[in-house]
């Protein structure tokens, strides 16, 4: 036991005495899942960027006055055609609509069925897609009702009508329907030209933790980060060992009465308590500074940290048991460790994953760990929900270590 | 106290050991002696119980290796060739970590660390990281780390590697000190003077054996000259072939301006010179060197110890 303890000591203390490692582990984390946290997360209103339209208004009718101007997450912008095209190709606006001239008179007829049905173009630039259907579906709006305003006005709707090419029988109920417009809009208190609106609102809601919870994108993120640098915390403890044989020091402490399960068992828990201190520091910021919370069972995350930390000790030892030199084995896990990281949807998350692609990263523990945290964090689900991670995760430790301590060689080839 | 029977290790094709057998008793000091590769690190190896030999069998203090705990491995301590400390920790929590390996703790810790320190004279860098200290300095820990469990046997793989002679001197009087205090050291190296001034008996080793073993003096007797004598000649001396044809000549080689004779006996030096003077050659000066292990080496290897 003495040994035992003295081993962990010693690794703890080189670990908290080399800066870069203890950068690396607890300062990188936090720093990448605040920007993370923050780049994902909902923003405050005031702070949410109004998307900036250029609006070529060719037609200047009543219909197209005071196109997308009083919205809220857009800024109109008169301009001529000539500029726009090269404005949004040079990415100096995300989204241009011309309407052409002669728009209004035609959306009018089009409206009962008449004449062609005039365009109005909307250019975008391609890396703003998402700002291009707003903005379409703002038009579809605004246009329903400002044509329907307008179009219904008798005099111009009859005018319209006359245009059109309708048969007399189709004519004579326009006009009638028309005749109770006029008289509906004449009424006292009625609500004038008010044109036809959607009639209906949206309202969306994230489901997270309960009712009123805000979905907190430092959640996640925080927990992609801890996970991303305790895997390479991983990284650093097998090439550690790897260094340690070079050096002959295992040879050294084999002079000692130490049998291999102190050995690699001391280093399975001095990588253990450090992994759980990297969740704890890693979380705890994140508890003080962007409100994250266990909203589900404590006892859960407790236990999805604890197996991931173990998971982390048996893969630094599973590196070290496959690895022949430090410099062969750094290349090879820091490229295996990205990409368990990726596909545990610790950048994205995993949902956005093609169908496919979802049901191949069930075989990545880390991709657990990450369901596993999201689950107790902003997921607010009870203990049940973290069993099978832990689970998968305990036996993802098991057979890691197994392999390792069947691997691994005393002496270097 | 250390018995070797007969060991054997081969790597792949290359027999690193075969067939060393070694006894060395309380309070004796033996020296293994032979070039780069002859198979010294292999056989502390198989000593410490850190590789297993193909064939034979160690005994410590009549103990046989059981294992990787075996309580045999407190009986002995191993100072690596290759330096084995924690650059990145103080040289105290270095020791403390050797010696907790051993079980030692709390109190006893302190007094064998404190002890240790005062052996090695580093008591005064306790506290400063490794990687502070100076080569020799770093070999003198590397030794007072096999020592916190105050081994009867210590086992020293070349201690005085890469070490300035000042640091390689008070590394002797540790040695020595070990020595008085009754230890058994087995001691490895490549310099001859080294392994003459401490050991009891050496072993010369070449290719994985031991080619013999004896007392300094026994194994100097070994050696085909009784003496060397070193003449430095003013001008040339042309009549070689002849003085190496003089009866109890053994060898002649030429440096510089200097002649090297091996004579058989001490006897040879008066007629050499007469002979030397009655053949034209002005001599200046004259010294008489005794052989040495390297000299013995040599005579039954064909080659030296630095660059066999
Ligand atoms: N682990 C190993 N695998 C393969 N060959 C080895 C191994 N260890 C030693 N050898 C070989 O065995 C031979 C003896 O090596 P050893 O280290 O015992 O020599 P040495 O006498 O200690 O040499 P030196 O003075 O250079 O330390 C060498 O040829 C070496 O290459
Ligand atoms: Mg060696």
């Amino acid at each position: 036991m003495t040994a035992f303890i003295a081993l962990v000591r010693k690794d703890l203390r080189i670990f908290f005495g080399d800066r870069r490692a203890v950068i690396m582990a607890f300062a990188a984390p936090i720093l990448i899942g605040s920007f993370f946290g923050y780049v994902f997360g909902p923003k405050p209103a005031q702070e949410q960027s109004r998307v900036r339209v250029l609006v070529v208004d060719e037609d200047r009718s009543e219909v197209t006055r005071g196109l997308l101007a009083n919205e809220a997450t857009v800024e109109a912008v008169e301009a001529g055609l000539a500029e726009t095209r090269d404005a949004v190709r040079k990415g100096k606006a995300p989204v241009a609509v011309v309407v052409p001239k002669g728009f209004g008179e035609a959306a009018g007829q089009a409206l009962f069925g008449a004449g062609v049905k005039p365009q109005i173009g909307v250019l975008f630039d391609p890396s703003h897609a998402v700002e291009a259907s707003m903005v379409k579906g703002l038009l579809t709006g605004q246009m329903m009702q400002a044509v329907t305003r307008v179009g219904f006005k008798p005099e111009a709707a009859r005018r319209a009508m006359d245009g059109a090419s309708l048969l007399p029988g189709d004519k004579a109920a326009l006009g009638r329907l028309l005749d109770s417009v006029e008289a509906f809009q004449a009424r006292p208190g009625g609500s004038g030209g008010g044109g036809l609106s959607v009639p209906f609102a949206m309202a969306d809601e994230a489901v997270t933790a309960g009712s009123g919870v805000a979905y907190n994108a430092y959640a996640h993120s925080f927990g992609g980060m801890a996970i991303q640098f305790m895997l390479f915390m991983g990284i650093d403890v097998g090439i550690g060992m790897l260094l340690l044989r070079q050096r002959g020091l295992w040879r050294r402490f084999r002079a000692a009465p130490l049998s291999k399960s102190v050995l690699l068992g001391s280093r399975a828990v001095s990588a253990m308590v450090m992994g759980m201190l990297i969740l704890g520091v890693v979380f705890g910021f994140a508890y003080l500074v962007f409100d994250v919370r266990i909203s589900g069972s404590l006892l859960g995350f407790l236990g999805v940290c604890a197996a991931f930390s173990l998971m982390t000790a048996a893969y630094g030892m599973l590196i070290a048991a496959i690895g022949k030199t430090p410099e062969a084995a750094r290349g090879v896990a820091i490229l295996g460790t990205l990409l368990m990281v990726m596909l545990s949807g610790a950048w994205v998350p995993s949902f956005l994953f093609p169908r496919w692609m979802q049901a191949v990263t069930m075989a990545v523990p880390a991709r657990w760990a990450m369901d596993g945290l999201d689950a107790m964090t902003w997921r607010g689900l009870g203990v049940g929900e973290a069993v099978s991670p832990i689970l998968v995760l305990l036996g993802s430790a098991v057979v890691f270590g197994g392999v390792a301590v069947w691997r691994f060689r005393w002496e270097g080839e | 106290m250390l018995v070797a029977r007969n060991l054997y290790k081969a790597y792949g094709p290359l027999q690193a050991v075969g067939g060393v057998s070694l006894d060395a008793g309380v309070g004796q000091v033996i020296g293994l002696l032979g070039p780069n590769g002859a198979g010294k690190t292999t056989t502390i190896g198989m000593l410490a119980g850190l590789v297993t030999p193909d064939q034979g069998e160690v005994r410590i203090a009549g103990k046989p290796f059981g294992g990787d705990t075996s309580e045999t491995k407190c009986l002995l301590g191993l100072v690596p060739q290759e330096l084995a400390l924690f650059d990145e920790l103080p040289a105290g929590a270095n020791l403390d970590l050797f010696g907790a390996l051993y079980g030692l703790n709390g109190k006893r810790l302190a007094m064998e660390r404190e002890r240790v320190f005062a052996l090695v004279g580093l008591a005064d860098r306790a506290k400063d990281k490794v990687d502070t200290f100076s080569g020799g300095m770093k070999r003198r820990l590397n030794l007072a780390a096999a020592l916190m469990h105050d081994p009867q046997v210590l086992l020293l793989d070349e201690p005085t590697v890469g070490v300035a002679p000042q640091s390689r001197n008070a590394i002797f009087d540790n040695l020595e000190a070990l020595k008085a205090a009754g230890k058994t050291l087995l001691y490895t190296t490549h310099y001859m003077e080294e392994a003459a001034r401490l050991c009891d008996r050496i072993a010369i080793m070449d290719h994985g054996k031991v080619i013999a073993e004896d007392t300094v003096s026994g194994l100097l007797r070994l050696a085909p000259v009784e003496s060397f004598v070193v003449i430095d000649l003013a001008g040339a001396f042309g009549r070689m072939a002849e003085l190496q044809e003089l009866d109890g000549v053994m060898e002649v080689s030429v440096s510089g301006a200097a002649l090297r004779v091996g004579v058989r006996g001490m006897e040879m030096v008066g007629p050499l010179l007469t002979w030397l003077a009655a053949n034209g050659a002005v001599v200046e000066h004259v010294r008489t060197e005794r052989p040495t292990l390297e000299t013995v080496f040599l005579h039954l290897t064909g080659r030296t110890l630095r660059d066999a």
